[in-house]
C-alpha cells in the first residue's frame, strides 16, 4: 500500500501505478495540464503540472526536491509528498501560462473554444490577470485544409502535441507533426497528406485550446449555450459514451464521454458527424395513411385505432401470418413493449429482427504506415452499423425462443403468405438504406404492411400506414452493445412536434394509459427477461451495467 | 432604540415681524424667481414633434451598427452582445468571414427593437465598439416585422447618423488581436499622430 501525501492530506493509492496528477485527483487537488492526456504517453512539454515533490525519508523527515517537476512525469511513490498551493508551485504555473500566451492571440471573443479552453480557464485560476507583452505577437497563417473535418488556427496553438500523439499511438496513422524548432514550431501536415482517418475528429476534443477546430462545428454555436446529455452513439455496436450537445432542441455536436467499459476516451468520425438527420427537413413528421391509393397525412387520432384494428383483424384472421420486424436501433424497452403488444393478441404472431447493416469488417486501431492493424487494439470500429442488435436479440428469443431474420419476412412476404408487417424501423440514412426497391415491393405484397420510420425509404412509399419514428437522441432507453454492456439513453431534444416516441406508440397501441417512462419499462424487462436482471432497479449509471 | 434627551434639541418657530405678515416681501421673493429664473431665460421645452430634441451623446436610443474604416460591418459575430442582452433580443448567425483579416463575421444580425429594453449592455459587451445606441429617440413602424432590424437596416443607422452629425463616430479602436481589424500602420515620427 502507497501512501502520497498531496498538500498535507494522506491519500491512499493501493498498488497502482499512478503519476502525480492522478494521484492528486484522488485526493480531490486537481493539477493543471496541457500536454498530458491519461490515453497518451507522457512527454512534459507544457510544463504546466509543475509542482514541489519530496520524499519521506526513512527516519520520517521530508526531503522536498530543490526545483519544481512536472507532476505528469513524476510517478507517486510510498511517502511522495506533492504540494500544489506553495508560493513557489503557484509562481511556477503563473509563469508557465504567462510564457504559453505570450504568442497567443487572444482573440477568444472569435474562437470557438472560448467557453470550454483550458488556457481560459486556467488562466483564469492560475495565472495572471495582465499581459505584460507588449511586441507584436508571432501569427503563423491558419491551415484550413490540414484535415477534411479539421481545421488548424496555427496562432492559438500552445504546442502541447496531443494531437500529433494521438495520430501516432490511437490511429497510428501519424499524419500530424510538428514542423520548425522553438517559437516557429507549428503543427502541420506531410505535403499532400490531408489528416483524414476515421479517428481524426478526436484532436478537436484533444486540442486543449481552439487551435485545432471542427469544421462541422465552426462558428455554429458558442458553447456556452449549449446544452450536454449523457447518451449513446447508435452508429456502430461499439455503443460509443457521447455527450449529445443541443441548444434550443437542435443538435449541434456529438463529443465522445469517457467510458473504460464501452470505448474508452474517443469515437470515430462516422459516429461523431453521422447525426444530422436528426435535424434534416426530410424527416417522417407525422402519420400517414393510405386512401385511394396516396399516402395522405393523418392524425394520431385517426390513425392509432385504425392501426389496432386493422392488425386485430390480421392476426384474427391468421396469426401466423403478422410479423412484427423489431430492427436493431429500438431501444430494449421499445422492443420488449412491441413483443409484448404483438404476444398479447396471439402468440402465433412471428416476431422478426430487422436488417442488421454490417459494413466491411471490424476496423481497428492503431494502424502502422501500410494501413494495417497493429497490436494492442485501443479502439475499435465495428461492422455492425446498429447499437442494439444484441437486446433485441435477448428481447426476440424470450418472447419465441428464436430470432427470425428480416431475409425470411421478404420472402414470406413476397409469396403472398402474410397477412400483415410491422416493421419498427427507425434507421438512419445511410448508403444504401436499410430496404432494397425489391425488398419494398416484396412486402408491399402483404396487405398490411406499417412502416415505422425516421425518413422516408422504398417500404414507406409502399406502406399502408406510415408512422414517423424518433432517433436516439430523442428518446430514452437502453442500448446493449457487441459486449453486453447496457447504456442507458438519455433524451437529449424533443422530437419533431407531431412525432411520439417509439415507446409511447407501442404503449398507446397495447392501449396501456400514461407516457412512456424507460426506468418504470425497464423494471418491467428486468423482471420478465431473465438476460436483464442486472437492470431490475430501472437505473444505469452513466457508465452502464455490463449483462453476463 | 429611544432617543436620548441630549440629543433633542428644540427650536422656537420665528416670530414674524409686522413686514412679514403682509407677506409682500415673500411674494416678491416668488416672483423674481419667476421673471428672472425662467421668464428671460431661453425655452427648453420644444415643440414636438416639429422640432426635435437634441438628445445628450450618452442617451440610449436605436442601435446602430458600426462599419470600420473600408466600410464593412466591424462586427466580428463573437455573441458578447446577445449573450450580455438580459431581453435575449440579439439573434446572430456567424459564418467564415470572405475577409482575410478576421475569422468570422455575422451573416445575419437582426436585432428586436421591441424587444430591446435599451439597457446598453450590449454596446458594453462589444469588444470592438461595433454595436452602439444612438441618440435616436424616434422610433415607429406599423408592423413587428418592421422592427426587427436585421444587418442592412443597422448599418444604415451608422450611416444616417454619421451624415447628420448626430452621432459621429466615437471610436476607432476595436482591435481584438488580429480578429477585429489590420494593425494600422506605425507612425512615422515627426508626423501627426505619433507617439512622443
Amino acid at each position: 500500500m502507497a501512501t502520497v501525501h498531496v498538500n498535507g492530506q494522506a491519500v491512499d493509492i493501493g498498488t497502482e501505478k499512478l503519476n502525480l496528477i492522478e494521484a492528486a485527483d484522488r485526493g480531490g487537488v486537481f493539477i493543471p495540464h496541457y500536454c498530458w492526456h491519461p490515453a497518451l504517453t507522457v512527454v512534459a512539454s507544457c510544463r504546466m503540472c509543475l509542482v514541489e515533490v519530496g520524499d519521506t525519508q526513512p527516519d520520517g523527515s521530508v526531503k522536498m526536491q530543490p526545483r519544481v517537476v512536472p507532476a505528469c512525469q513524476t510517478p507517486a511513490k510510498d511517502g511522495t509528498v506533492v504540494v500544489t498551493n506553495s508560493e513557489r508551485a503557484k509562481y511556477a504555473q503563473a509563469q508557465t501560462l504567462e510564457s504559453l500566451l505570450i504568442n497567443h492571440p487572444l482573440d477568444c471573443p472569435v474562437c470557438d473554444k472560448a467557453g470550454e479552453c483550458q488556457l481560459q480557464d486556467y488562466t483564469h485560476k492560475f495565472g495572471r490577470a495582465e499581459s505584460r507583452m507588449i511586441d507584436e505577437k508571432f501569427a503563423p497563417p491558419n491551415k484550413p485544409n490540414i484535415g477534411a473535418q479539421i481545421e488548424l488556427f496555427t496562432d492559438r496553438c500552445i504546442m502541447c502535441t496531443r494531437c500529433v500523439r494521438f495520430t501516432r499511438e490511437i490511429s497510428g496513422t501519424a499524419e500530424l507533426l510538428v514542423n520548425h524548432r522553438g517559437e516557429h514550431a507549428e503543427i502541420d501536415i506531410f505535403p499532400g497528406q490531408p489528416c483524414d482517418n476515421k479517428l481524426a475528429g478526436n484532436v478537436v476534443d484533444l486540442c486543449p485550446v481552439g487551435a485545432l477546430c471542427s469544421k462541422d462545428f465552426l462558428y455554429k454555436q458558442r458553447v456556452w449555450y449549449l446544452k450536454s446529455h449523457d447518451s449513446v452513439c447508435a452508429d456502430c455496436s461499439t455503443g460509443c459514451s457521447v455527450h449529445v450537445d443541443e441548444n434550443k432542441d437542435i443538435l449541434y455536436r456529438l463529443r465522445p464521454r469517457e467510458n473504460p467499459l464501452a470505448q474508452g476516451h474517443f469515437m470515430c468520425d462516422e459516429g461523431r458527424f453521422g447525426f444530422h438527420y436528426v435535424n434534416s427537413k426530410e424527416r417522417i413528421l407525422r402519420p400517414q395513411l393510405r386512401r385511394d391509393g396516396k399516402l395522405i397525412p393523418a392524425t394520431w387520432e385517426d390513425v392509432l385505432p385504425a392501426l389496432r384494428r386493422d392488425i386485430a383483424q390480421a392476426v384474427k384472421q391468421d396469426g401466423s401470418a403478422v410479423v412484427a420486424v423489431l430492427s436493431p436501433f429500438l431501444t430494449c424497452e421499445e422492443g420488449y413493449l412491441l413483443a409484448r403488444y404483438f404476444k398479447s393478441l396471439s402468440g402465433e404472431v412471428r416476431l422478426a429482427l430487422g436488417p442488421v447493416p454490417t459494413v466491411g469488417e471490424d476496423d481497428t486501431y492503431p494502424k502502422d504506415r501500410h494501413g494495417k492493424p497493429v497490436e494492442p487494439v485501443k479502439f475499435t470500429i465495428r461492422a455492425e452499423k446498429c447499437p442494439n442488435r444484441r437486446g433485441v436479440e435477448e428481447v426476440l428469443r424470450h418472447f419465441q425462443g428464436e430470432v427470425i431474420g428480416f431475409d425470411d419476412v421478404v420472402r414470406l412476404s413476397g409469396e403472398g403468405r402474410l397477412k400483415a408487417v410491422y416493421a419498427a424501423a427507425g434507421y438512419p440514412p445511410r448508403p444504401g438504406g436499410w430496404v432494397s426497391a425489391e425488398q419494398a415491393a416484396a412486402l408491399a405484397k402483404t396487405p398490411l404492411l406499417v412502416v415505422q420510420d425516421i425518413l422516408p425509404s422504398p417500404a414507406s412509399a409502399l406502406a399502408k400506414y406510415v408512422v414517423p419514428a424518433v432517433s436516439f437522441a430523442e428518446k430514452e432507453g437502453t442500448f446493449v452493445n457487441h459486449a453486453g454492456l447496457a447504456q442507458g439513453l438519455r433524451r437529449a431534444v424533443k422530437p419533431p412536434a407531431e412525432c411520439h416516441t417509439d415507446g409511447q406508440v407501442f404503449l398507446d397501441l397495447m392501449e396501456r394509459r400514461g407516457l412512456v417512462h424507460a426506468p418504470t419499462i425497464r423494471a418491467e424487462l428486468a423482471r420478465d427477461v431473465p438476460f436483464f436482471a442486472p437492470l431490475a432497479s430501472g437505473t444505469i449509471d452513466a457508465l452502464g451495467v455490463m449483462l453476463k | 432604540m429611544p432617543i436620548k434627551t441630549e440629543d433633542v434639541k428644540w427650536i422656537e418657530t420665528p416670530k414674524l415681524g409686522v413686514l412679514d405678515h403682509l407677506y409682500l416681501p415673500a411674494i416678491l421673493e416668488g416672483l423674481k424667481t419667476t421673471v428672472f429664473g425662467h421668464m428671460l431665460t431661453p425655452n427648453i421645452t420644444v415643440q414636438y414633434p416639429e422640432v426635435q430634441a437634441k438628445m445628450p451623446p450618452n442617451y440610449r436610443g436605436v442601435h446602430r451598427l458600426n462599419r470600420d474604416e473600408e466600410g464593412r460591418v466591424k462586427c466580428v459575430a463573437c455573441y458578447m452582445c446577445s449573450t450580455a442582452c438580459p431581453a435575449h433580443c440579439i439573434d446572430i448567425v456567424a459564418a467564415p468571414s470572405p475577409w482575410p483579416d478576421r475569422e468570422k463575421y455575422p451573416e445575419t444580425f437582426v436585432l428586436d427593437e421591441l424587444r430591446c429594453i435599451y439597457c446598453g449592455m450590449c454596446e458594453e459587451a462589444c469588444p470592438v465598439d461595433a454595436i452602439e445606441l444612438t441618440t435616436l429617440h424616434v422610433l415607429t413602424g406599423l408592423s413587428r416585422e418592421e422592427m426587427m432590424f436585421d444587418k442592412e437596416k443597422l448599418l444604415s443607422v451608422f450611416d444616417q447618423t454619421v451624415k447628420d452629425g448626430t452621432d459621429p463616430i466615437r471610436t476607432s479602436a476595436g482591435r481584438l488581436g488580429p480578429a477585429s481589424e489590420q494593425p494600422k500602420q506605425a507612425p512615422v515620427p515627426g508626423q501627426p499622430g505619433a507617439q512622443p
